[in-house]
């Protein structure tokens, strides 16, 4: 065995809060609380995501959730991907529509070139868009020049509004994968909300080189892929983790103090035929209570932008 | 070494009688571990400290969620059950987070070392550099929370062949690193007395969540098995169950009511010893020590 160098016990930023600037140490317990809508104690925020994963990815510098499995070209993941924008998403549009919930969905860049009339679609629902970087094979990362971020994200939005009329103002890293600038360049972008870091159940301000912005809270335990895909559960598994995740937040929460359910959903995954109905049974659930705010990304970002100090 | 020689041979049939405090069938302790992980950590050739390049932000803000949200949650819990947490504790957490340190004296729980930060692993460290990590654990919790470093559980679980000799001979008396039974036992260092105090990887919130990916409720349903049987066995010699958590995993809205069932129909038996990590290591020490030595044997060389 070798010795390590002496610096590896050193410890430059062993201080009060976070090792780094991004953002402030706080406990959530102390925020001030936040207030929404009509006395609502749970602002609900449902984030579908519409991704494409090329069928010759490279899979770099890793394998993103969904990404292809076997050797080229595997068509048994890359057709069941592809069943989530052309079947699933269209059942889980009718299972919100009917219950007239709010929605952003994440997309790739790319579904706007491929498809554009179902990025057109969910426009025309009302649905905001997030965007979700170029493809689920674009990942940003630490190794990345910066330029070469910073067009995929300027090509991204660009993409995405164009194709959808609507000005964006959200933005979700394939696979919540980031360099260290990602939250520069989308500040620099223009945009208002970040929703890869998953320390926290309310918005938060982070600093970037240019004013600031917010992350939102993204779940990726409220996830369709982890629930199912990952942990192997039921569907009913699925739905009761929804329905405790409700519950103790309503306990939690007040008139005076909201809190945010957000739930992140994979039309491929959730789009099942077998499985739909345990978010259709959860959403039933969350919606027979009446302190329950149905909202878009922007609009629970607005609530709590205006209440901020 | 093939073998390290912790620990004797001792069946669990056939070893002296242990009686905890007040007739307890089980010594129960839980043990959150306050950690801390750092987003760009200095590399350990034998270790990656992320999954992910770096930056690994969703891994890293997952365990930051432990320290902003989830522990605040988990303390309720455990306000509500009567329980004190023995904390398993990257101690320089005591300069990021006091709150939380506070928060923790507060209610009276004890502290033991988990190393510096998660992201610092011990593999291929000197023995100086060694005896500088547990050096700065003792002086970091004394100055912080008042208490004399009694426990030890390595950060990340990692460790050299030296570590457990070090943590002797620095004056602890028990650590947590030892998964080969229910009972506490004596560990063979090569100075003063150690005692093996039973943590569980069975019973912990990161290998039941993390690694075999059960759901909340099915959690729940682990601890209460664990401990029924642990409660009847412990009527004949006393057992030790330990529920090892980390707050940015039990302190997820989903997993918190569940979990807070099963802890209140633990804490809800009549003959549980309601215990610290250090109670249970010095009533082992005081009781049963020198009897658990004397009646084990010697593991064999294998050839």
């Amino acid at each position: 065995m070798s010795g390590l160098p002496e610096d590896y016990l050193s410890t430059p930023l062993r201080r009060y809060g976070m090792d780094h600037e991004r953002y402030d140490w706080s406990m959530l317990p102390e925020r001030k609380p936040v207030k929404w809508p009509n006395g609502a104690r749970i602002a609900v925020w449902i984030i579908p995501a519409l991704e494409w994963f090329p069928l010759n990815m490279k899979g770099q510098p890793f394998k993103p959730p969904g990404a292809m499995q076997t050797a080229y070209p595997d068509l048994r993941h890359y057709t069941l991907r592809d069943y989530g924008n052309r079947v699933g998403i269209y059942r889980i549009m009718e299972a919100l529509t009917r219950r007239n919930m709010k929605v952003s969905v994440a997309i790739n860049a790319a579904i706007a070139a491929r498809t554009p009339s179902l990025v057109r679609e969910c426009a025309k629902l009302g649905w905001e868009i997030i965007a979700h970087g170029r493809d689920m094979d674009h990942l940003h990362h630490g190794g990345m020049a910066e330029e070469e971020e910073r067009l995929l994200v300027i090509d991204s939005i660009k993409r995405l509004e164009d194709c959808s009329g609507q000005k964006i103002v959200g933005w979700l890293s394939p696979a919540k994968s980031e360099s260290f600038i990602t939250p520069d360049l989308i500040s620099e972008s223009g945009l208002k909300y970040l929703c890869d870091w998953v320390n926290d159940d309310l918005p938060y301000v982070m600093r970037t080189r240019k004013g600031s912005v917010i992350s939102m809270p993204h779940p990726i335990d409220i996830d369709d892929y982890t629930i199912l895909v990952q942990n192997h559960h039921t569907e009913d598994d699925f739905r009761d983790a929804l329905i405790d995740q409700f519950n103790f937040l309503y306990k939690e929460s007040s008139p005076e103090a909201g809190r945010i359910m957000a739930i992140s959903l994979h039309p491929w995954v959730i789009g099942q035929p077998y499985r739909i109905s345990a978010l259709e049974q959860a959403l039933d659930h969350i919606n027979r209570h009446a302190a329950v705010w149905s909202a878009t990304g922007a609009e629970i970002l607005n609530a709590w932008s205006s209440q901020a100090k | 070494m093939r073998d390290p020689q912790y620990f004797n041979y001792l069946p669990y049939r056939r070893r002296p009688v242990i009686r905890w405090p007040n007739g307890g069938h089980v010594a129960f302790w839980v043990a959150p571990n306050i950690e801390f992980y750092e987003l760009n950590p200095p590399r350990n050739p034998s270790r990656a400290p992320w999954a992910r390049p770096s930056p690994d932000v969703v891994n890293y803000s997952y365990r930051d969620y432990g320290n902003r949200v989830g522990f605040w949650r988990m303390l309720e819990s455990m306000k509500r059950c009567g329980m004190r947490g023995s904390v398993s504790l990257n101690v320089a957490t005591c300069d990021h987070h006091p709150e939380v340190i506070q928060a923790c004296m507060a209610h009276d729980w004890e502290f033991y070392s988990h190393g510096t930060y998660n992201t610092r692993y011990l593999f291929n460290h000197t023995e100086a550099q060694e005896r500088a990590v547990l050096q700065d654990s003792i002086d970091t919790i004394l100055k912080h929370t008042g208490q004399k470093l009694d426990g030890w559980l390595s950060p990340a679980l990692t460790y050299t062949e030296r570590t457990l000799d070090l943590v002797a001979e620095m004056g602890l008396t028990y650590v947590c690193d030892l998964f080969h039974d229910d009972q506490p036992t004596p560990v063979n260092v090569k100075q003063g007395r150690l005692v093996s105090v039973p943590y569980s990887l069975e019973m912990n919130d990161t290998i039941v969540y993390n690694v075999n990916l059960v759901s909340p409720r099915r959690y729940a349903d682990i601890l209460r098995r664990q401990f029924d049987r642990l409660y009847e066995e412990g009527k004949t010699s006393g057992t030790v169950m330990c529920i090892p958590l980390h707050p940015y995993l039990i302190g997820q809205p989903y997993r918190l009511d569940a979990f807070e069932e099963a802890l209140s129909y633990i804490t809800g038996h009549d003959k549980v010893w309601l215990a610290t990590g250090r109670e249970i290591a010095s009533h082992f020490l005081e009781h049963y020590y020198d009897e658990f030595l004397l009646a084990s044997t010697p593991v064999g060389e294998a050839p």
